[in-house]
């Protein structure tokens, strides 16, 4: 059996693949420093990042197929399922070898597997992009908790900084515990040390927030509340569209702020 | 920003809730000069109400003062209820804060007619002018245009806004002067057709000078009332297949009628909204403007309303079992758009998929094909099961019914908000 053991980067897992496919050896697993669990009997690889090996693999699926092409791979990656790197060599190896463009033979079996999990991810950045919900602090930082299920903060990021472009914004992940903040030049990567934010509800403490910030949550709760058509109910469209575990960074659907609001 | 805003803001969001258009979709403004927002061409919904609409839009009315009387409007003069009109400043900073917060993509303004058309339309004009210029602003902005106001001052919500809008309600003349005296067919066609002039023109201007200013680039839209009238869905569809193709609207969108002044004895008794015939209707629009359907296919004098117990893609199918069953691995794609549980991007996949080879059943379930509903209407390769004309139109359709039952609610739903993107 072989294993080829990555640095926990999207680099060194293509950077693994190339080797894989240039030594030709059919690797059996490869799996990211992180989640490797010692086989004794395997036979194993150790790889870490080598930008010139991640390169030439990206250069030949994008030549073979196109810039969202290997987008989807990339999002295939942040959906972290158990195997993915197995699915993506299949699929890199597919493109590269096979004459044709498979992308979109649909009874490829690696083509599905992959697309689906693209597809995933894709859904999860979008209910990024709806339920996101800023609270203003008192230094005019807007802040955002959220607690995807995918690894998806950053390909929410282009699109937040083109659309907030004039307010320096907080983005946190409460579930991998890293974050951005754009301070309206450029985006960084954080992590928040202190005890501003609880991690559970996604608030931030309420002697940091601005002064109007409960007003405005209040008046969003009171514009929702009496937009809803009452002999129009249903509740069922409603819960299928607006999951439970979005509620707590929603002001509109937080209990919290109902009782504030009462 | 007050306890009195927030009274406000329960009235007249509570008044402008009847209007079912939320839809940020088909403007792409970039964010210019590091300002705020922007327009995504497809729309974000940020969130859902328990009736289960989505929520994309700030609606808001400016004022719901009226001095006209619509029968199925909750506004109207003779009604005695609470009444208050924001300030021009109170919209603006609610837009941009809760804009800021990411709760909504953008503004939807209509309004009560105040005083006059001219006076109530300037203002809505000026609240979009402050947005963009003021607040440097470019997010969604769908201004309804006021029937009888001044073309110029449309002429300038153009400029300013993402889609302006003119409610017919009624799909009949003769129905709408019974239920809205003050207003006729002609007085709401005029702004539509300033509008649809102005974009024309704006488009050549564009095609010239690439930086002339746009106008209305998510272009107009219309609403109109089921179920207040006897106007049947032939009356309606084709009324809003000449708005499409004439008036070239981008969106019409139907409004199951909810009885809101129930001793207007012009009304029907309704026991609930049409929501059934709202989502028929709906469907039927969506054949007209993805699927490559006339109107006529879908109702005509024989058929002028829609079945409410099938979809009318089944419902057509079934009515014309001669064009099936259809060859999945030779038809062409609109003939393969037409078959029940095809959608469009099934289709698509289709027509790719079979490039590296005959389709099977299986490949057809893999690309998403609900067979349940399309065996009855194709072959493909190694399929022999009974079609259609085998089994009977009637047949089908009573097995239609029997396995979709259950489901019958859910496809309603996904369809509907679908069209509401
Ligand atoms: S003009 Fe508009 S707001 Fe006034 S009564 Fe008629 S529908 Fe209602």
């Amino acid at each position: 059996m072989n294993i080829f053991i990555y640095d926990h980067t999207f680099e060194g897992l293509l950077t693994a693949i190339h080797d894989a496919m240039e030594m030709k050896i059919n690797p059996d697993k490869i799996v990211s420093t992180k989640s490797f669990q010692d086989d004794l009997f395997a036979i194993k690889y150790n790889i870490s990042a080598e930008y010139d090996k991640f390169e030439e693999i990206w250069k030949k699926v994008k030549d073979k197929t196109n810039e969202q092409s290997c987008q989807r791979i990339f999002k295939a990656y942040l959906s972290e399922n158990a195997g993915i790197e197995n699915v993506i060599y299949n699929y890199i190896k597919l493109i590269i070898e096979t004459p044709h463009n498979i992308e979109t033979d649909f009874s490829n079996d690696t083509v599905i597997k992959l697309n689906n999990l693209q597809k995933k991810v894709g859904r999860e950045v979008h209910r990024m992009l709806m339920f996101t919900r800023f609270q203003k602090t008192i230094d005019d930082i807007y802040y955002a908790s959220f607690d995807p299920k995918y690894n998806v903060i950053p390909l929410t990021i282009s699109h937040f900084k083109n659309r907030f472009a004039d307010q320096k914004w907080v983005i946190f992940d409460t579930r991998r515990k890293y974050g951005y903040y754009y301070d309206l030049e450029n985006v960084r990567e954080v992590t928040i040390g202190n005890q501003k934010v609880n991690l559970e509800t996604g608030k931030a403490d309420k002697d940091i927030l601005h002064v109007s910030e409960k007003l405005f949550q209040k008046l969003w709760k009171s514009y929702y509340d009496s937009i809803n058509i009452k002999e129009r109910k249903n509740l069922k469209v409603h819960m299928q569209f607006l999951p439970k575990r979005f509620w707590k960074f929603l002001p509109e659907k937080d209990i919290t702020n109902k009782m504030i609001a009462n | 920003m007050n306890q009195n805003t927030t009274n406000k803001l329960k009235i007249l969001a509570g008044a402008a809730k009847y209007d079912v258009s939320c839809a940020s979709s088909g403007s792409n403004r970039p964010n210019q000069g590091k300002g705020l927002g922007n327009a995504s061409p497809w729309g974000i919904c940020h969130s859902f109400t328990e009736d289960g609409r989505c929520i994309s839009l700030m609606k808001l009315m400016l004022t719901n003062y009226c001095i006209y009387d619509c029968a199925y409007c909750i506004n109207r003069k003779s009604n005695d209820i609470p009444r208050t009109t924001f300030t021009v400043d109170e919209v603006v900073n609610l837009t941009i804060e809760f804009y800021r917060r990411n709760y909504i993509e953008g503004l939807f303004l209509s309004s009560g007619i105040i005083k006059n058309p001219d006076y109530t339309m300037e203002r809505m004009v000026r609240i979009a002018k402050e947005l963009r210029q003021k607040h440097n602003y470019n997010g969604y902005i769908h201004l309804k245009a006021i029937p009888g106001a001044n073309d110029l001052l449309h002429h300038k919500a153009g400029l300013f806004a993402d889609r302006l809008s003119v409610n017919i309600e009624i799909a009949t003349e003769p129905n709408l002067k019974a239920l809205a005296p003050d207003k006729n067919f002609k007085s709401i066609l005029n702004p539509m057709n300033t509008i649809k002039n102005r974009i024309l023109e704006n488009k050549e201007e564009r095609r010239k000078f690439k930086h002339s200013p746009r106008f209305t680039p998510a272009g107009q839209s219309t609403q109109l009332i089921i179920g207040a009238t006897p106007d049947s869905d032939k009356h309606i569809l084709t009324l809003a297949g000449n708005l499409y193709n004439s008036n070239k609207l981008k969106r019409v969108y139907y409004s199951g009628f909810i009885p809101v002044n129930d001793y207007d004895k012009r009304l029907p008794v309704l026991k609930e909204p049409p929501l059934k015939r709202e989502n028929r209707l709906y469907q039927a629009d969506w054949l007209f403007r993805f699927y490559h359907f006339n109107i006529d296919e879908i109702v005509n004098d024989q058929h002028p309303d829609l079945d409410l117990e099938i979809d009318p893609k089944l419902s057509y199918a079934l009515r014309n079992p001669w064009l099936f069953p259809v060859d999945i691995n030779k038809a062409s794609y609109e003939t393969i758009l037409r078959v029940p549980g095809i959608g469009v991007l099934s289709a698509k996949k289709i027509i790719l998929g079979r490039r590296y080879g005959k389709l099977t059943i299986a490949s057809l379930k893999k690309i998403g094909v609900v067979l349940k509903r399309a065996q009855y209407f194709i072959t493909c390769n190694e399929l022999k099961q009974p079609t259609v004309n085998e089994l009977q139109p009637e047949t089908v359709r009573q097995i239609m019914l029997s396995h979709n039952r259950p489901k019958v609610q859910n496809n309603r739903i996904i369809h509907k908000q679908l069209s509401l993107f």
